[in-house]
């Protein structure tokens, strides 16, 4: 069975194809922490592969290793604050740092998690897990995406963090090519004055309907999609700089840390050009909203996109 | 040479590498590797199944050091037991060994990287899951300090070995009574130690932990369904009685005169046979 992609949330979706990656190798593990996510998963001959530890995040990470160790192939599934904060020494000390092919599928990431407030949202994983040497950090934009990379993740020869969010999000349109770990899509053609670079279902939403506006005003936009933040495709993202006046980047992320932070890294260093970064501002956002409303709240929209890109453009005119 | 003085002469073997690596210039954590001699080299000697030559056999038992500071023991007694070479141990210390205060990965014979306290238990528990799910008849060895038993991640795990009942896992606490300000029961009290694991669904045994007729007793049996945790009866700095059950035996960095004395003071508990 393949999991189908239309309607379910990628963490669905995704749970799905964890028990088909199970049952086609007996290597294969899937640790939760009780989240609930795999209530309504048949994992049929794979079910002793199903281990729920419990709600002890560190506990399970440091399993996760153990595990690994007997030669296993475990994915480890919690919500992504629980992964990059509470068990954050055991993904440093006994995944990254021991170089162990554990893969962590976190949902909840960003401000998906919406009224459940920031002790459950996650706008620093991006950077906390970036920051570990050895450890991929994946941002698919939409279900499809997921998929590609968790049914890739086996073959990675180290840690992998994969970053889901909560609620279903339209699949982005057809012509995207494939998804695989460390290249990016190109979805906007390279060569534009105006670079946009963004990971995640809302911020490459956002992007393309940024680079409509854009485009339609004259201008020649170049999207990426960096589905991959670590390792960054720095090769597609300096030929992309080089026609470029101004990069914008947006992310579902405080704008410490994350795919900016990791951009603005490369290209300071390589082809400097003025970097704009779109992300959540410094502050938690505590105030009852769903997803969209935390969003506008944060200024993660296509209207900051094209504003920061008029900005800087208007700027570099005179 | 009886078993018994060759089991003691290896032991002294150990404790004078272990005083050897506290006079490198980096020094060692003394009291803490001193009180883990005789478990070490039981398990390696006589319990568990390990081989030299394939350190990474599929077949091998596991053992985790998740007292990590307790690294020049380890190291000491698997240069004992033919893991490590001479020369990588005796590089301890010195500026571009691979041989730090915290064992490292990738150094045979070393199963995971610890230091950081409450990280071998987990491990412990994801091995001895692994070992359930693959079949296989290995047993899987956590080494935990007492005063390591403060950290929250221990009691996950332990919650969660007792209640996956794995019985190919079986803990040994290393119980010198001391941490780093003082007596553990002055810092934050640990007792009832027994009944606590007992509670969390484990088989507890306890033993001399210098005494390898105890320790032989208890590391080679298991229970089914359940974990086994050896409170081991220890002494911080064992070996050299002018810092036995001293907290200031935690870390040494030895010079001339304190290694002479050292050395010294392990000559005079040279083993004889009975004549």
């Amino acid at each position: 069975m393949t999991a189908a992609a239309g309607g379910r949330t990628a963490r669905e979706a995704c749970a799905h194809q964890l028990a088909d990656l199970m049952r086609a190798d007996d290597r294969v593990v899937c640790l939760d922490s009780d989240t609930g996510a795999f209530a309504r998963v048949d994992f049929g001959p794979a079910a002793a592969r199903y281990l729920n530890l419990g709600i002890a995040e560190q506990n399970m990470m440091g399993v996760a290793a153990g595990l690994a160790r007997t030669g296993l192939i475990p994915f480890v599934h919690t919500m992504a604050t629980f992964a990059a904060t509470r068990a954050l020494e055991a993904v440093k000390v006994d995944l990254a740092y021991a170089g162990l092919p554990v893969h962590i599928v976190a949902s909840h990431a960003g401000l998906s998690a919406a009224s459940l407030g920031p002790t459950h949202h996650a706008l620093e994983d991006v950077a906390i897990m970036r920051m570990l040497p050895g450890m991929r950090v994946a941002v698919p934009a939409d279900t499809d995406a997921a998929l590609a990379l968790l049914r890739r993740a086996p073959a990675l020869d180290g840690p992998s963090y994969l970053r889901l969010g909560r609620d279903a999000t339209p699949p982005l349109p057809g012509g995207k090519g494939p998804v695989r770990w460390g290249s990016c899509r190109v979805l906007r053609p390279l060569g534009g004055e105006v670079l946009i670079v963004a990971c995640g279902p809302r911020p490459v939403c956002a992007a393309l309907a940024a680079a409509d506006t854009l485009a339609a005003a004259g201008a020649g936009v170049t999207v990426l999609d960096m589905h991959t933040v670590k390792p960054l495709d720095t090769a597609t993202l300096s030929r992309a700089a080089r026609a470029a006046r101004v990069v914008v980047t947006v992310e579902e992320h405080w704008m410490s840390g994350g795919l900016g932070s990791a951009v603005a890294e490369w290209l300071s260093a390589t082809d400097p050009r003025p970097v704009r970064r779109i992300g959540a501002p410094d502050r938690f956002f505590t105030l009852i909203g769903d997803h969209a409303h935390l969003l506008e709240q944060a200024g993660i929209t296509a209207e900051a996109v094209v504003a920061a890109a008029r900005s800087t453009l208007v700027t570099s005119d005179r | 040479m009886t078993a018994a003085t060759d089991f003691a002469a290896a032991a002294l073997r150990v404790r004078r590498r272990i005083v050897a690596m506290c006079a490198s210039p980096s020094g060692g954590h003394l009291g803490g590797s001193m009180s883990l001699v005789e478990i070490l080299l039981v398990l390696y000697r006589e319990v568990m199944l390990v081989d030299p030559a394939r350190p990474g056999g599929p077949d091998r038992d596991v053992l985790l050091l998740s007292k990590g500071h307790g690294a020049i023991g380890l190291y000491a007694v698997l240069a004992e037991c033919g893991f490590l070479p001479e020369a990588l141990v005796d590089s301890y210390g010195l500026p571009g060994s691979r041989l730090m205060a915290h064992p490292p990965p990738g150094v045979p014979g070393i199963e995971a990287p610890t230091g950081a306290l409450g990280h071998g238990l987990p491990l412990g528990v994801g091995v001895a899951l692994g070992l359930r799910l693959t079949g296989s008849a290995r047993r899987c060895f956590v080494i935990l300090g007492d005063g390591e038993l403060q950290e929250g991640s221990v009691w996950e795990a332990a919650m969660a070995a007792g209640g996956y009942g794995l019985d190919r896992l079986t803990a040994v606490v290393d119980r010198n009574g001391l941490q780093i300000t003082g007596a553990t029961e002055s810092v934050v009290g640990l007792e009832p130690l027994a009944g606590k694991w007992e509670s969390f669904g484990w088989r507890v045994v306890t033993a001399d932990g210098h005494d390898p007729a105890s320790l032989r007793a208890v590391l080679g049996s298991t229970t089914p369904g359940r974990p086994t945790v050896v409170l081991a009866a220890t002494i911080k700095g064992k070996g050299l009685p002018y810092v036995e059950n001293k907290v200031h035996s935690h870390f040494a960095r030895l010079g001339g005169a304190q290694l002479r004395r050292a050395m010294s003071t392990l000559d005079l508990a040279e083993p004889r046979d009975p004549s």
